[in-house]
Formats: C-alpha cells, structure tokens, sequence
C-alpha cells in the first residue's frame, strides 16, 4: 500500500540559501512521525511545504501515491492535511464553541435569514469533546483558559476539518509535564481513528513514546530514520543526539 | 474556578452578561447610568420631564446611529475617522440631487450608496493594501470633507421638504422618528451581532485576524462589509441631522467622531477590537447625553461639556487598558 503522504526528493531554496536538500520523507496511515531537528535544520520549511505554505524549488509531494501540489493551506487541508501552528490560532475572544466551529459556524434558517445555530454547536462541540476523553468547557472563553487547555481547543478544532494528516508544531513547548501526558495520549487517540500525525519537536524526550518513527533533519536533509520501539529509549535517545548535532556521542 | 458544568441560573447568566471579561456591559457603567440619573432627578426639578428626556435621546439619536457602526468597526479591530466627514457629504449629496428635481427616495439611496462607497474605499485601503485604519480614514476625513466644500461651493442648502424633516421634527405615538430610527438600528445589529456569521466574525477578525483568516474567514472581504456597514450608517445619520438642522452643510457633523468613539469605547468595546457590545455602546451614549444635559441644566458653561468629553473618553481608554493588563496577567 502506497504511504499517505510522500515527499521525494524536495528542495527548497530561498534565494542562495538551500533550506531544504533532496528530502525523502513518509507518512504511512495512522502513524505517528517525530521530526527533531536544532532551530534551523529545516524542520519549519518542511512543515510548510507540507501545509501548503510554500511550494518545493523540486521534487514533488505524493498523496497516496498519486502526485499532488498545495498551492495554498487551502489546498493542503481540502487534501486532508491539516496543522496546528505553535501559537495555536485562537480568537482569545471567542468562546471554545466558536473557535473549533470558526470558518464552518452551523447555521439554521430563521424566516428569510440563516442565523447561527449555537444550541447545536455548543451541543457537538460538547460531544466532540468528551468523545476525546478532554475536559472543557464549550462556553468558556479561549482567552481565560490556560496553555494545556487551549492545546486541546486547537486539537479540538483541526479535528473538526477531519484531517488525514495532522502536523503539529512544537505542541509540547509551552505545556508543564502533565499536560504533556494528556497531549500524547490525544495523540495515541488520534491514531487510534486512523489520523496520521507529524509531530515537530526540539526536545525528542517529550515525543519519544508516541512515535512509531522519528525523523532526524540537520542542515536541510534527513540524516537519520529511527524506530523508537526496536531498541531501548536510551540508545534511541543517543542516536538522536548524535544525529541532530552531527557529533559522534559513544552510546553507553 | 471549577470546570464542572452547573445549571444555568438566572442569576449567574445576569452575572455573566455583566462581567466584562465574556463581552458583557461593564456594571460600573449601568451604576454610573443609575447614579447620575438619580442626582439630577433630585437636583433639577426639569430633569424627569417627559420633553427633557426626549431631548437627550435627541441628542445623541444621531451619534447614537453612527456609534452603531462604529462599534462593530472597533469590534473587528478597525477604526473609522471619516463618519462625520460622511455624514456631511452624504447630507449635501442628497440636498443637492432633491434641488435637481430627484425624488426623494432616489436621493436618499444615493447618498446611502455614496456611504457604501467610501466604506468600501475605507475597506479596501485597509484590507488590501494593509494601510493602519487611523491614516486610511484620517485620509478620507480629510478628502471627504473637503470634496463636500468644493463641491457645495462651501454654501450650505435649505431644505424645505416636509418628508426629510419629518425625520429630524416628527413623531411616531409621541415618539420623535429620531428616537425611533436609533432604536431600532440599536435593536437590529444588537440582535444581529450575536446571532450572525456578520457578527461573529467581526469578533474573531478583531480577536485575531491571524486565527480567522487560517480558519478559512475570508477576513478582507468581511472587513469591508464592516467598513461598508459604518459608512451606510453614518450617511442614514446625515440625513437625520439635516432633517434636524433644516439645512445640509459641508461643515455639518464636524468632530463627531470624538462623541461617537467615546461613545463606543465608554461602553466598553476593547480598542484592540474582539470585545464589546452595542448595549454598552448604548448605555455609554446615555451616560454622556445625561452628562450633557446635567452640566446645562446646572448651568455649566458649554465649554466645560468639550472638557468632560475628553475627560470620559480618556477615563474609558484607561480603564480598557488596565482592564486588558488584568487579562493578559492571567
């Protein structure tokens, strides 16, 4: 079976500068993928040939096994990708209902009008909600929520466009590690529905556990492919190390 | 505060429409209301008269419809300057299209179309070519302005037909038509800006345009129907006012912007934009209408309203930028 999504031989180059140098990268379905990389290596230009935020300077972008092009985030997510940006893109202002619906609001007919059917969005995204197993209010505003709670919204809402593919930007960075465990376990569920995730990380510790694969980019290529549950954390962990900064670190 | 979901009791959904934080109207302004109503009840034997309380909502039904407007500009994060600008030109566009022999109503529609118009110039400015909206609509004061003088000649137009200054002198069951063309556009957006896709997302493009636009809000086209929007009502306001004044003048209207947007940001519409309500923007409007005609009926100088004005938009400014230091805190 062909992966979901395949990137081969991608570069990309901004002016003289080469961020990205004949990558190959595969996302199966259902898998969870790590990508680490320092700031820098290429990791965010990746991310944003995949989201439709740039276009490859060459090579192209498979989905399922037929190739595609994103012209734009529009594109990517009518595909099925869809992502979840480090700053999370909330209205602050707006209540949890109203951002997981924002840009797909329920409507019902009153007379000549369609008005905006809150009953039923406050209902589903309650439903949606509690079917992730998550504990939020959908009439409280996004603003007075904390950085694990408005995580969730975001999850909440990218789940709404029912993705494919989910890459997820830094999700653990602003997160104390509790709300690290609850995010990696929407993760595990997110798997468990058949989504695919590319989690983007710098701090491999946080991700470990729930990748099926981790992906190792350095100076705009993929230096490494490693599987997490073959060997014993700590040598995956080294590996990593020595993959990400490029130095030989002797594995204990 | 606990998670937990509670049934929903009159008293805390009170609680929550007063709380400033979920867009609701600020409490010290509906004390303010109460508080100064009952001074000068006690102070002014004048005060509780029917034909006195007519008169304040006369004076501000006409910055009452521009704040309409303006209130949904401030809420998506915008800002219109060119309001009272529009309102001369499209007082003057009328006037002159009836001295032409246009009927009434074509000539109306025209200068609510020439509103539309500069709402749309506004917009476009500002969503396309990315100009801040504080020099977009300066700009426009400035031209509007100007063209409704050149075009005028700088003389201002008598108007004698009985229909356009029913609008400004008639009355509906007692009720000045003024009276009533406010209340009722406060009544339609108030209904509208909770209930409506137009309302909504002039809330998410105010809270983050950013957020909206990634959400697939097609956020410059909804900006210029907010622009749009204000620019029609401030024309539907000139056309009040020279009903009112009897006269269409290039110079009409000049300056209300200070009363419109201290209208708008008393009743606690966030500068930022993303929060606010027209109920605040309307118990705002009260409170200054009532300021107003205390300081006369107390004999104050007319001076001293210019310096209170001032006074309450600077203490409504400070108070929405200590109120979103408490928010950002969190």
């Amino acid at each position: 079976m062909a992966p979901l999504l395949e990137l081969r031989g991608v570069t990309k180059t901004f002016g003289s500068v080469t961020a990205l140098r004949d990558v190959d990268l595969e996302i199966g379905a259902a898998e969870a993928v790590g990508l680490i990389g320092d700031n820098g290596a290429g990791k965010s230009t990746l991310v944003k040939i995949l989201s439709g935020v740039y276009a490859p300077t060459a090579g192209a972008l498979h989905l399922d096994g037929s190739p595609v092009s994103f012209g734009s985030p529009a594109d990517a997510r009518r595909a099925g990708v869809e992502m979840i940006y480090q700053d999370l893109a909330l209205c602050d202002d707006l209540d949890v209902a109203a951002n997981i619906f924002l840009g797909r609001e329920l409507r019902r007919r009153l007379g000549p009008i369609r008005i905006l059917d809150r009953e039923r969005m406050a209902a589903e995204a309650a439903r949606m909600i509690s079917e992730l197993g998550l504990s939020l209010v959908p009439g409280r505003l996004v603003g007075t929520m904390s950085g694990g709670e408005r995580q969730m919204v975001a999850v909440a809402r990218a789940l709404q466009f029912q993705p494919r593919l989910l890459l997820m930007d830094e999700p653990t960075a602003a997160l104390s590690a509790e709300k690290i465990r609850v995010l990696l376990g929407l993760v595990e569920e997110l798997k468990r529905r058949g989504v695919s995730i590319l989690l983007i990380s710098h701090r491999f510790t946080d991700i470990l556990h729930v990748c099926d694969r981790i992906v190792v980019v350095r100076q705009g290529t993929v230096v490494g492919s490693l599987q997490p549950h073959a060997q014993p954390a700590e040598q995956t962990m080294a590996r990593m190390t020595e993959l990400m900064t490029g130095d030989r670190v002797s594995a204990a | 505060m606990s998670a937990t979901t509670r049934p929903v009791s009159t008293v805390s959904r009170l609680r929550s429409a007063l709380r400033p934080a979920e867009g609701g109207v600020n409490p010290g302004l509906v004390a303010a209301l109460l508080i100064l109503f009952v001074l000068l009840a006690v102070t002014s034997p004048y005060f509780l008269s029917s034909t006195n309380l007519l008169n304040i909502g006369k004076a501000v039904a006409i910055t009452g419809i521009v704040a309409v407007g303006e209130t949904i500009v401030i809420i998506a994060g915008g800002f219109d300057l060119s309001v009272g600008s529009t309102m001369a030109a499209a007082g003057m566009t009328a006037a002159f299209l009836l001295g032409f022999g246009v009927p009434l109503p074509v000539a109306f529609a025209a200068s609510i179309l020439l509103g539309i118009l500069i709402g749309l110039v506004n917009g476009a400015i500002i969503s396309y070519a990315r100009i801040n909206p504080l020099i977009t609509t300066l700009a426009t004061l400035a031209i509007v302005r100007g063209l409704a003088y050149v075009v005028s000649g700088g003389r201002e137009i008598v108007i004698s037909d009985p229909a356009w200054l029913s609008l400004g002198t008639g009355a509906i069951l007692g009720i000045p038509v003024m009276i009533v063309i406010v209340a009722v556009t406060f009544l339609v957006f108030g209904w509208a800006m909770p209930r409506t896709i137009f309302g909504r997302y002039a809330y998410a493009i105010g809270s983050s345009a950013r957020a909206a636009r990634l959400s697939g809000v097609a956020v410059d086209r909804w900006r210029l129907a907010f622009y749009v929007t204000c620019g029609g009502l401030a024309s539907l306001a000139g056309l009040v006012l020279v009903a009112r004044t009897g006269n269409a003048q290039p110079s009409a209207a000049l300056g209300v912007e200070l009363d419109v947007i201290t209208a708008v940001i008393l009743g606690g519409t966030s500068l930022t934009g993303g929060r606010g309500r027209l109920a605040g923007t309307l118990i705002a409007l009260l409170v200054i209408g009532i300021v107003n005609n205390g300081l006369t009926l107390l004999g104050v100088p007319s001076y001293w309203q210019q310096v209170v004005k001032g006074g309450i938009l600077l203490a409504a400014v400070l108070y929405d930028e200590l109120h979103r230091g408490r928010r950002d805190e969190r």
